[in-house]
């Protein structure tokens, strides 16, 4: 262990005086994420959101009224009434639209008999913000729906058998239109759970730019192997293993700093806002692990450290990119949304938009799960191949 | 130390790298204040059975002892015995000679006073005294090469490896370097050599290996080696007078198996010159007057051309 620490910090030494890491672990990535967040917020003029809703009404009762009523008062949606389902789909997959709602015919008499009914909600993959929201909205009064249907039960089981009582009717829609507290609520919940421009570009860059941080460690090994230190080190009285521990464990050491830097400067100088500590914390770890995992296998697939550098640069920009460090990833094709999530940097960037939408540390364990699972798997596979790099 | 007083025992070490065999068979001994030369074209082996040597490379066959103890990629222990010197220039060149030196000295178990008299050592072995804070990318390549051999005796090696330690070195160091490695064997080390240069192997080495395609193809004293191959001293003798009776009676002694006459003297070849020259002069000054005498003896360039049928360079 003596002398994986040694290795450690002769590394670590190496690093500092090599300016070059302050650039690519910190002021890059800081200075990347002041430029985009003023630019969006300038090409933006008013950060405030708001969202475009097509509502396809099959129902037309008194329930889907209220409903619609409900979206009508929130003052950040727009409401386009559509015709058909396969309309409003199209809307939605055109993006002319953020997301769709469908009230399918007798929904309101099915809710009033007792036996629920389904509120569809239509989402565009291009705009998943809009569609959190109009998930958001329908739960929300569903979730009214569901106490409101209890209570008709109720009056309804005095008079079971027979058709809902108009009055009964009228109470239940008159408390489904006094939703709208409830949903203003919700809808203040789905706008916390968006990325503001600036928490996401500092979460974005500090992900982005891990990879690039964490990927010294392993070329430095490569490094070693062509000047002939590598076999200097391998001679001495120490196990092969401390070697790869004391170069793991500088590029760990450099990327937390990194991270951990840009969180703090971006929460302090940005007012970027992160979320539960705990869970920020873990996601940097977890993405620091998977950065050391994802660079070391592509370094054992190459020959020089100079090849090492061009591969992991192509795949943590590939990666960078394909993860959504840059911009939403749910903006482009779904299919596009799920191939990111063979990325690392996805599973991360979805961690730190739902702490920042404050998730607590317990729904952050997913992301941070399959995070450490890239680091793990890739980190082992990688292990088990280094002797391909100690060996001569 | 090993069987009679062996620092370094080598037996049948076989490397195969794919279809090719890099070394095939290779054996030999080195005792404390010996220097053995492995002598060999670029490409024969000599890197790779050093690095079977010191615990680099894992080997196919064979064993290795450093003082009695296995030798192999996994003896941790065994290793702190053997000090190398790669053919690299093996430093890192953002730190600074002490900085190098205090690294690899806390890699060999070394640390706080020990660690920096040991440091002040070296640098004064190596001449670095008055350079040791400086970065070593801004030194000279000797100076470089320097600090590249100190490092190697860090940790007082009983087994010194040098892997080509000239090449690429201006003659100046290149005597330096040769100086030193006579010092380290006067000391007492061990020392093995691997070199292409036959002067060098010539200068240093108490016994040489004659490596090529892998395999030991003989190994010896210099003499013992020339002996091997048939090779003669040749004597070549300026002088004036009775040169018809010189010849005759130069060539009636035991040890000279030719004598010819030439335009300003006589040419012998003798086995052992060095040995049997009085008695040659004795003889031959009774009919004539000699003014100038040169012995030529058969190198290793010769002997591994007779080897091999390539010479060293090729």
């Amino acid at each position: 262990m003596r002398a994986a620490i040694t290795i450690a910090a002769k590394d670590l030494r190496q690093r500092i005086r090599d300016r070059s890491v302050f650039v690519i672990a910190f002021l890059v990535p800081f200075g990347l994420t002041l430029i985009f967040s003023l630019t969006l917020k300038n090409a933006s003029g008013d950060s405030k959101y708001t969202a475009t809703y097509a509502l396809v009404d099959q129902d037309g009762g008194q329930v889907a009224e209220a409903f619609t009523g409900i979206l009508t008062n929130l003052d950040f949606v727009t409401l386009k009434p559509t015709e058909s389902v396969a309309e409003a789909s199209n809307l939605t997959e055109d993006g002319k639209v953020d997301a769709a709602f469908v009230i399918p015919a007798g929904f309101s008499t099915t809710v009033a008999a007792g036996r629920g009914g389904e509120l569809r909600v239509l989402t565009n993959p291009n705009a998943s913000i809009g569609g959190i929201v109009a998930r958001s909205l329908a739960q929300s009064f569903a979730s009214d729906i569901d106490g409101i249907q209890v209570s008709v039960a109720t009056v309804l089981g005095e008079h079971s058998g027979t058709p809902p009582d108009a009055a009964a009717l009228q109470a239940l829609v008159e408390r489904a239109r006094q939703t709208p507290p409830t949903a203003v609520l919700d809808q203040n919940t789905a706008e916390s759970k968006l990325f503001s421009s600036t928490t996401f570009y500092a979460a974005g860059m500090a992900v982005f730019f891990v990879f690039f941080t964490v990927e010294f460690g392993v070329r430095s090994l490569l490094a070693e192997r062509e000047t002939g230190t590598l076999a200097r080190l391998l001679v001495a009285p120490l196990r092969p293993a401390w070697v790869i521990v004391g170069k793991a464990a500088a590029s760990f050491v450099v990327g937390l700093i990194s991270m951990t830097a840009l969180v703090v400067a971006s929460h302090f100088l940005l007012g970027a806002k992160w979320g539960n500590t705990l869970g920020v914390a873990l996601l940097v770890v977890s993405g620091v692990l998977a950065a050391m995992g994802v660079t070391a296998l592509v370094a054992t697939l190459a020959r020089t450290s100079a090849q090492a550098s061009s591969y992991a640069s192509a795949v943590a920009v590939v990666g960078g990119m394909l993860g959504g460090t840059f911009f939403p990833v749910s903006q482009g094709p779904a299919i596009l949304a799920n191939l990111s999530l063979i990325t690392p940097q996805a599973w991360l960037m979805r961690g730190f938009q739902e702490l920042a939408g404050g998730a607590s540390f317990g729904e952050v364990l997913p992301a941070v799960g399959a995070t450490l699972l890239f680091g793990v798997v890739l980190g082992g596979i990688a292990l088990a191949r280094a002797d391909r790099v100690t060996s001569r | 130390m090993g069987g009679d007083g062996q620092v370094l025992e080598c037996r049948g070490l076989r490397k195969r790298f794919g279809d090719r065999v890099a070394v095939d068979g290779v054996g030999f001994q080195i005792a404390e204040r010996e220097t053995y030369g492995l002598l060999g074209p670029n490409g024969a082996g000599k890197t790779t059975t050093i690095s079977m040597v010191c615990g680099l490379l894992e080997r196919d066959e064979g064993e290795v002892l450093v003082e009695g103890r296995v030798v192999d990629t996994k003896a941790v222990d065994a290793r702190a015995a053997i000090g190398y010197v790669p053919q690299e220039i093996a430093i890192y060149p953002d730190l600074t000679a002490r900085e190098n030196l205090r690294f690899f000295g806390k890699l060999y178990g070394l640390g706080g006073k020990d660690l920096e008299a040991r440091v002040g050592e070296i640098l004064e072995i190596v001449d670095l005294s008055d350079r040791a804070d400086e970065k070593t990318e801004r030194f000279s390549g000797g100076m470089q090469r320097r600090l590249n051999i100190g490092l190697g005796l860090l940790n007082r090696p009983r087994l010194l490896v040098l892997d080509e330690p000239t090449v690429g070195v201006d003659p100046q160091s290149r005597n330096a370097i040769l100086a030193s490695v006579e010092r380290f064997r006067d000391q007492g080390m061990a020392v093995l050599y691997t070199t292409h240069y036959m002067e060098e192997a010539e200068r240093l080495c108490d016994r040489v290996g004659i490596i090529d395609e892998g395999k030991l193809m003989a190994e010896g004293t210099r003499r013992e080696l020339v002996s091997m191959v048939g090779q003669r001293d040749r004597v070549s003798l300026s002088a004036t007078g009775d040169m018809e009776s010189a010849v005759r009676v130069a060539g009636a002694l035991e040890a000279v198996e030719q004598a010819t006459r030439t335009e300003d003297g006589l040419e012998l070849v003798v086995e052992d010159a060095r040995k049997h020259l009085p008695a040659i002069l004795t003889y031959v000054g009774e009919h004539a007057h000699v003014t100038a005498v040169e012995v030529t003896e058969p190198n290793l360039e010769a002997v591994f051309l007779h080897l091999t049928g390539k010479a060293l360079r090729d």
